[in-house]
């Protein structure tokens, strides 16, 4: 290891009013090395590296690059010294091309006009060396996010490249858009760029890491050697208790079937057949883009249904519409608790509320609201998935990603739902929170629910399901149970190519 | 940086106020202050029973206009389907008051009737366009709007329609119940009913809900082009009354009616801490909100302010309670 740090930063601190975000942090990047920080939502890591990145200024301390104090002025002027950030929200432009994109601010010009042939091809070869299949001339919004990803990477390969801070790259990409942007991080590293590297995924550290900075509630807890250390070390120093068991061991139940689908078709999805039951939990898994969402809206009728028969407790709900198939016994929760799942600019009781108006727990069709019975019934709920009270009466907006999951996890407690479908449960929350909504999970399915968990989190399906149903190219691969839900088995059917030709 | 400085400063309650209920109480001081300053007959209670009184019909509409703000859009129409009821109702009543010269009220109820038809024509495809065909609700709207005022002077000729019932003027316009104006017991009845529809009933949580964000609710069961289509009938419906009540103010059919209410409704809305953005809004405050613009207008016609300068004015309020909106929805998502 070289002596001198390609960046460094001591007693970094930042103080936001009434919150200490960052609290007196050292931290330094070596060439050639990456270094992950980790920590729960909130511990700081962000704060650090927008400093890094320019987008924010330290209340006190300093950044060192190659050993000179340094100040930044904004993120353009960190990019002309070399350091460029992947911000884990997405600065894309979705109307316009993928090459306008990565060119934005910089397009190459002819005179006063933009030079769009050269843009198309420099873009073209940029893709290419990164080894990304995209098509430059492909309008942004029509592609995957994991692609939007990738795109949002390339962008960051203007000039000269000294540090690349990565924030959460790998949350929504496939394991195999994962080993290809290892693969790239490793040749990045030979040529002796430094990359910071921000990830709740342990499992991806001793694959890339050198070394690892832990923070909790903006202060630095230690850094350490990857080869030092070891997942649950990792994770202790994170939260600073011992997880035995992030994952719960959940009961499986009577069986019965609830809803039962039968070759399902729509765009996307062939033949689609299996059963939902009582009591358990069922896994879905497969890569991105193989259709296990969107097998799932379909069935939800969120997405045109083109064939095939669904039926729910005997009853045929193939072609009713969503609120029908909420109102008899299915609720589904949004992966984009943004979007689709939450009113942000109200409060986590008004959020309950809709779904307690809208149930049949309190009031019925007709009558005035009681909201006395709304309120104390969504108290009830806040309590159940142990929504902190402090966070009951702001605005969702305001909350963390781990609460506002819990604010959503608790929504369904308001519909009288048997079938409960959770569609990417814990993406962007914390190991902490992650434990408490697995633990409710296993006390739907305990109590006689069905439970259905969609995820691209390998380990969070196997580890929580009794059954997997495995996609790939809009097919169902494989139902996998008991011994045989090995991760061999469902990266096989991952790949399956038996749908691809469809 | 500015809410830094605030948030420990002696401004604090002003912002809470603000957060609270938004721009509204410091325009009605600000009001309240100028106007008391420039005419003693202002703050007289002869002059405030008079505001109340005229501003029935601005407090009307703009119930129905923070209904489908609520909703998440916006009804440019409201003076359309005030003019259109007025046309309508009044052709209907002097042609039914033709046929049935002894049963005046019958004729009256006819025609108050067709007013009602006609805006619910106009509410239904406002509603369809907006929820089915999901056209932007400005460019619906809009469109609407012209198409109802180009029908409503086509009707007319545009010439008012004159002759009617003597008895509905007199009930309507003028009558009075226990010595309350019949407008304001009518308006009270509807600030009491769409009261009770925002805040007790499902089918106002849903507004709410689907005004908030149209995908959540759809995901919570809820009905989301049925309660846009909704929204935008009872707009109409109510615009409608007003319509009626303005007609037998005015004791003719006049197409043109209601030709600014569009934005003095959306200005009264805006003020009263209605987003624009959808899912927020209270009955209660949009009262006042309502009050308060034809508070403004009353001081400045005393103040005599001449009624160019007064457009002027009322748009600048607008576009005012629009940046504060902004502001407060800002602070309202970053907890500041």
């Amino acid at each position: 290891m070289t002596a001198q740090a390609l960046i460094e930063t001591k007693g970094l601190t930042k103080q936001y009013p009434g919150v200490l975000a960052l609290n007196s942090v050292d931290f330094d990047l070596k060439s050639g090395e990456v270094h992950v920080l980790f920590g729960e939502n909130g511990a700081g890591k962000s704060t650090l590296i927008s400093m890094l990145a320019g987008a924010n200024n330290p209340s006190q301390g300093s950044v060192l690059l190659d050993g000179k104090e340094v100040r930044f002025e904004s993120v353009a002027d960190a990019q002309e010294k070399g350091i460029y950030t992947v911000f884990q929200e997405f600065s894309l432009i979705p109307t316009l091309t993928v090459a306008q994109n990565i060119f934005l601010g910089w397009e190459p010009m002819r005179g006063p006009f933009i030079d769009h042939k050269t843009m198309r091809k420099r873009a073209h070869d940029m893709l290419l060396e990164l080894g990304f299949d995209i098509d430059p001339n492909e309008v942004t919004a029509h592609l995957s996010r994991a692609q939007q990803q990738m795109v949002e990477i390339t962008k960051a390969f203007h000039g000269d490249l000294k540090v690349l801070i990565l924030d959460e790259p790998t949350a929504s990409l496939t394991d195999k858009e994962v080993d290809h942007l290892f693969e790239f991080v490793k040749e990045l590293k030979e040529k002796g760029v430094g990359i910071v590297y921000i990830s709740h995924r342990i499992q991806e550290f001793s694959r890339i890491a050198n070394r690892v900075t832990v923070l909790r509630d903006g202060g630095k807890i230690g850094t350490v050697d990857m080869v030092d250390t070891d997942d649950d070390a990792l994770v202790e120093m994170m939260t600073g208790r011992a997880i035995d068991e992030i994952y719960p061991k959940i009961t499986k139940g009577s069986g019965e079937v609830l809803l039962s689908v039968e070759n399902l078709r729509t765009v996307g999805i062939h033949d689609a057949t299996f059963d939902v039951r009582a009591g358990e939990v069922l896994g879905v898994a497969g890569l991105v883009g193989s259709g296990k969402s969107r097998l799932f809206r379909t069935v939800m009728g969120l997405t045109t249904r083109v064939g095939g028969k669904v039926t729910l407790k005997g009853e045929d709900i193939s072609h009713a519409p969503t609120r029908d198939i909420i109102k008899s016994g299915i609720y589904y929760l949004s992966p984009d608790r943004k979007a689709e799942g939450l009113d942000l600019a109200k409060t986590s009781k008004d959020n309950l509320a809709i779904n307690l108006v809208m149930g049949d727990k309190v009031g019925g069709e007709g009558q005035l609201v009681k909201w006395a019975e709304v309120n104390s019934e969504a108290v009830t709920i806040s309590d159940y998935v142990e929504l902190h009270e402090g966070y009951r009466n702001k605005p969702v907006s305001q909350l963390s990603g781990g609460n506002q999951q819990k604010v959503l996890f608790g929504k369904c407690f308001g519909q009288n739902a048997d079938i409960i479908i959770f569609d990417e449960p814990t993406v962007g929350v914390d190991m902490g929170t992650r434990a408490a909504l697995y633990l409710l999970i296993k006390e739907l399915a305990e109590s006689g629910k069905a439970v259905v968990v969609i995820s691209s989190d390998l380990p969070e399906v196997m580890n929580l399901s009794h059954r997997m149903i495995v996609l790939a190219h809009g097919h169902v691969s494989a139902v996998l149970s008991g011994d045989d839900m090995t991760e061999e088995q469902v990266l096989k059917y991952f790949f399956d190519e038996t749908g691809a030709k469809q | 940086m500015t809410t830094e400085a605030i948030k420990n400063g002696p401004f604090e309650p002003i912002r809470k106020v603000f957060l609270k209920v938004g721009v509204l109480p410091f325009f009605l001081v600000g009001a309240l202050i100028i106007f008391t300053a420039l005419s003693d007959k202002f703050l007289s209670v002869q002059n405030l029973v008079n505001v109340a009184r005229q501003s029935v019909y601005l407090v009307l509409v703009s119930m129905g206009q923070m209904l489908v703000l609520i909703s998440g859009g916006f009804d440019l129409s409201v003076g359309t389907s005030i003019a259109l009821t007025s046309v309508v109702s009044a052709l209907g009543m002097v042609w039914f008051a033709g046929i049935f010269p002894d049963a005046i009220w019958i004729a009256i109820l006819l025609g108050a009737f067709m007013g009602f038809a006609a805006a619910i024509a106009v509410g239904l495809v406002n509603g369809v366009g907006v929820a089915y065909f999901e056209v932007s609700p400005f460019i619906m709207t809009l469109g609407v709007s012209s198409v109802g005022a180009g029908l409503a002077l086509f009707l007319t000729g545009g010439v008012p329609v004159s002759g009617l019932p003597f008895a509905f003027g007199d009930t309507f316009g003028f009558g009075r119940l226990f010595g309350i104006p019949v407008p304001v017991i009518i308006a009270a009845i509807c600030i009491l009913v769409m009261w009770l529809f925002m805040s007790r009933t499902r089918l106002g949580t849903q507004v709410y809900a689907v005004g908030g964000n149209i995908k959540a609710a759809h995901l919570s069961a809820i009905d989301t082009k049925r309660t846009l289509m909704m929204a935008y009938v009872i707009c109409a419906l109510i615009a409608s009354l007003t319509g009626l009540l303005l007609t037998a103010r005015v004791e003719s059919g006049e197409a043109n009616l209601g030709s600014s209410i569009a934005l003095e409704s959306i200005a009264a809305c805006v003020i009263a801490g209605v987003s624009l953005r959808g899912g927020i809004g209270r009955v209660e405050n949009v009262v006042l909100g309502a009050f308060f613009i034809v508070l403004v207008q009353n001081g400045m016609n005393l103040a005599q302010v001449s009624s160019y300068m007064q457009m002027v004015l009322l748009g600048a309020l607008l576009i005012l309670a629009v940046i504060f909106d902004q502001m407060r929805y800002r602070m309202i998502l970053s907890g500041s």
